[in-house]
């Protein structure tokens, strides 16, 4: 009976709370405010096209608001667009313009503050200081949202997608333009970044701190002004992302400061400056990576342990890979090398002699950064042949034992 | 003017050197382009080739043309022909063989492998450092009256340019370490023809790697149209100079 | 015609030419003589313009050839040595001859050709030639064009006899049409019937420049190469 009583008032609440709100200038509502004031948890608010100021659209019911065909909600430079502060929150199909800029407060354009099981979905975001914004939230979907401002300084500038202290995100196929940095995490964890596209942006296309056990996976760094940071967190996994044309002496395709216990397979660099940068990176794994007209493809710090490179393919980089000291605690293996030029005498795919991938003008050009002028002439060639013969610069144990004689097929 | 030339040129087509030449860098080419797995790296070697061999066989053919035409010179000296007008059709007649021939041999093989700006850039510099070295053959065989010393001046020249110059620069930057050195060494490569050519097709090939602090300083000043501009007119000066000079020396010089 | 006045030339420490002043007229038949090294060619080529005089000039009919390149267009020059483009047929040489003189060169006279044989193996290589060869090449180019002056180095030099008598001719014949005729030559004998004056050079320096009537007066000798001999016996 009692149990019945249950089901019953669930039923009951269901039904009764399931109202939808229209908004528009035709309707009894002209304000989404007003609408959220009127609505109760689980209605849905519909709201029409047209242009609403209203001024800090706070929602604290867990309600769906809907856009129709895009409805603009403008916060006039001054306000942030729209501050959530309940659970189970849908905001969908909503074009958000003109957030406020200041240097004390982090206006966003959605902002969720302490919420869970809040989703971010299909918003067009415009000019705005910081795009998506989540503090202290947990188990939020931000998915199919555009983002895209016009910053003209680091300072004037908020991050696409800023995550801080929360936990099991999923922020998936959302794009991102011309913020500080396209994705930003901070103390968050047990998190997902899927399908999104981060590209010109001011600092990084994905800034990462302090963030353990975090998953990325199939997203696009492109044409950022440092490419992308990983920075003291562990259990990272990075598969199948691209990063493209990171260009800038201080821009990586990744930049792994700190980084333990992680794993990186599968990605794309191409064109970058410095496609990764390890410095203080420990226990982590490379495999079927592939590196391909990169200025240097791994710069590794002699901070670094127990990294290993497995079954990467290296192609047409300038440089190899790039290190400052002697002392070699990683490990290089099966890599496929193109400028790789021993022989496989039996046949077993792998060269018999081993490859040694930093070359002498990579050290060089490490301690003397003008002196990449005179690359490719014919002094530099002859000094990095008999280095090849007689190592004395580079690394005596910095070599792949097992270079592989033909690319991957990646 | 175009009468001397004509004999030059037939001259020149006679002596089957420059045939040779023509298939040597058509052979290479185009085995460079077949071994190497990527056109990419197939431009990188020859770059390397037209680095080295290029100037190398402009300057000697050059200058042992020059030293076995002083029948010829002499006969045409006692004719009523203008000086200038000799020296320069000796000029164009072995640019034109040189050039036809450096395009015939990289130029279409490049062209056919590699149609990009980078492929591009190499065939500019390589025709303009092919008549770089003609000219400063020339200047050598005008200046230096025995073959034997002439050649050997010419070598010495080569070596120069394109081992002993980067050498002395290498040394320099780790000398002056401390200082910045970007600026000055953009100002230091326009003393070496070879340089400037490798820096311009530098720049299209390891754009990553020359977007760094340190590239991004000689990419701005080279990356531009303005610098690119500079960087050709000094490759031009590079050419006018010497070939200026040595019309001069050849003015006043005894037969 | 020619006119030289006060010429130095300096190779090295070495005075080629030392304030030499000669007149050479139309109609003349000018014999050039001199120990070797003596300056002749030198001489010779500072005329053609192919070595430059350090101080002191050379007019041609009144016009001064330092800049100037077109009067060489009324010389025909036989070298002492007749070098030429290896690769190249006798043939070849020659219409490559006239195709740069095309214009200015005048009527053609090939008559040397014909009567050297030349017209024979104009297909042959000038390598492949002998030295005598040459010098018959050397001697139908310079005579090619009816140039008004014919500067002549050792013509003689390397000829058979017959070939030389054939030249000897050919001289006698153009310098009645009123031609100007310089002549060096070693073996004075040869030049006995043709000259008309006598320039004779020493270290670089002109000694005397006299026709060969007033040569012959002074020495009492009628033979040149006498005549020449005795100069030099009274001179010491």
């Amino acid at each position: 009976m009692k149990a019945g009583f249950i089901i019953a008032a669930i039923f009951l609440s269901y039904t009764s709370f399931a109202l939808q709100i229209r908004v528009g200038r035709q309707e009894s509502c002209t304000t989404i405010t007003a609408a959220i004031a009127k609505a109760n948890n689980g209605d849905t608010v519909l709201v029409e096209p047209g242009i609403y100021f209203e001024k800090n659209l706070v929602v604290n019911k867990s309600i769906v608001l809907k856009g129709l065909n895009y409805p603009v909600i403008d916060a006039e430079k001054k306000f942030e667009n729209i501050s959530v502060r309940a659970n189970n929150v849908v905001i969908d199909g909503f074009k958000l313009q003109h957030t406020g800029v200041s240097s004390i407060v982090d206006f966003a354009a959605i902002k969720l503050y302490n919420c869970s099981r809040v989703t971010v979905i299909n918003n067009i975001i415009e000019d705005a200081f910081f795009g998506i914004y989540s503090q202290y939230s947990n188990t939020c979907l931000i998915k199919h949202n555009t983002l895209h401002a016009i910053a003209a300084t680091e300072q004037q500038s908020g991050n696409g997608i800023h995550c801080w202290k929360s936990d099991s995100m999923q922020i998936i196929a959302n794009s991102i333009t011309g913020h500080r940095d396209g994705i930003y995490f901070e103390f968050v964890t047990n998190s997902v970044i899927w399908r999104n596209q981060s590209s010109g942006n001011l600092r990084y296309g994905l800034h990462f701190m302090f963030s353990n056990d975090d998953a990325y996976i199939s997203n696009i760094f492109e044409n950022n002004g440092a490419g992308v940071a990983v920075m003291f967190s562990k259990g990272v996994k990075m598969f199948s992302n691209y990063f493209k044309e990171n260009w800038g002496d201080a821009a990586y395709g990744i930049l792994l400061k700190e980084i333990n216990d992680s794993y990186i397979r599968g990605n794309h660099f191409e064109r970058n400056t410095s496609a990764i940068y390890a410095e203080g990176a420990n226990r982590i794994l490379m495999q079927r990576n592939i590196f391909r007209n990169n200025g240097w493809a791994f710069k590794i710090q002699a901070s670094c342990t127990d990294v290993v490179l497995e079954e990467n393919n290296f192609i047409g980089n300038t440089f190899d890979v790039a290190t400052n000291g002697s002392l070699v605690l990683n490990r290089f293996n099966n890599n496929y090398w193109d400028k790789y030029e021993g022989y496989d005498l039996n046949r077993d795919k792998t060269g018999d002699v081993p490859y040694r991938p930093v070359s002498m003008y990579s050290m060089i050009t490490e301690r003397n950064p003008p002196a990449i002028i005179l690359f490719h002439s014919l002094i530099v060639s002859l000094m990095d042949r008999s280095e090849k013969i007689i190592p004395s610069l580079t690394p005596e144990n910095l070599k792949d034992e097992h270079p592989l004689m033909k690319p991957l097929p990646l | 003017m175009k009468k001397i030339l004509k004999y030059v040129v037939i001259d020149i087509l006679r002596n089957k050197i420059v045939l040779a030449y023509t298939i040597f860098l058509l052979i290479l080419s185009f085995s460079i382009f077949n071994l190497e797995d990527s056109s990419s790296k197939g431009i990188l070697s020859l770059l390397n080739i037209v680095l080295i061999v290029v100037p190398m066989v402009s300057v000697l053919f050059a200058s042992i043309y020059v030293y076995n035409s002083a029948e010829f010179l002499e006969l045409l000296l006692s004719q009523p022909l203008r000086r200038k007008t000799i020296w320069l059709s000796v000029f164009s007649g072995l640019l034109i063989s040189m050039v036809i021939s450096f395009v015939a041999g990289v130029g279409i093989p490049v062209l056919l492998y590699e149609f990009s700006v980078t492929g591009f850039t190499l065939i500019i510099s390589g025709i303009l450092l092919t008549i770089i070295f003609i000219a400063l053959a020339m200047l050598v065989a005008v200046k230096v009256r025995d073959k034997a010393r002439g050649i050997g001046a010419v070598i010495l020249l080569w070596l120069y340019f394109s081992i002993l110059f980067d050498g002395l620069v290498l040394f320099l930057l780790f000398q002056f370490e401390d200082y910045p050195l970007e600026k000055p060494m953009v100002a230091i490569t326009a003393l070496n023809p070879i340089d400037l050519s490798r820096i311009m097709v530098l720049l299209k090939m390891d754009i990553s790697a020359m977007m760094g602090y340190t590239g991004a300083v000689f990419r701005n000043f080279f990356g531009n149209a303005t610098g690119m501009c500079i960087s050709l007119l000094v490759l031009l000066l590079w050419i006018i100079l010497p070939i200026w000079i040595s019309v001069r020396m050849f003015n006043r010089k005894d037969v | 015609m020619i006119i030289a006045n006060n010429i130095n030339k300096k190779f090295g420490k070495l005075k080629a030419l030392d304030n030499v002043s000669v007149t050479c007229n139309k109609g003349e038949c000018v014999a050039l003589i001199g120990p070797n090294g003596s300056g002749k060619t030198t001489f010779i080529k500072s005329i053609l313009g192919m070595v430059v005089c350090d101080n002191g000039f050379i007019t041609f009919n009144g016009k001064n050839i330092l800049h100037d390149w077109k009067y060489r267009s009324a010389i025909g020059y036989m070298p002492q040595i007749g070098r030429y483009p290896d690769n190249m047929t006798i043939g070849q040489l020659i219409d490559m001859m006239k195709d740069i003189r095309g214009k200015s060169g005048g009527e053609i006279d090939e008559e040397l050709i014909g009567s050297f044989g030349l017209d024979l193996m104009l297909h042959k290589r000038m390598r492949t030639l002998s030295g005598g060869t040459r010098q018959k090449v050397s001697a139908s180019l310079a005579f090619l064009f009816n140039p008004e002056v014919l500067i002549l180095d050792e013509p003689t030099a390397g000829l058979d006899p017959v070939s030389a008598e054939i030249l000897k001719d050919k001289i006698v014949k153009e310098k009645a049409k009123g031609k100007l005729v310089l002549i060096t030559s070693h073996i004075l004998s040869e030049l006995d019937d043709l000259v008309t004056q006598v320039i004779y050079m020493q270290d670089g320096k002109l000694l005397f420049q006299k026709s060969i009537e007033l040569l012959r007066a002074d020495t009492g000798q009628l033979k040149l190469s006498k005549a020449i001999a005795a100069f030099m016996l009274k001179s010491k």
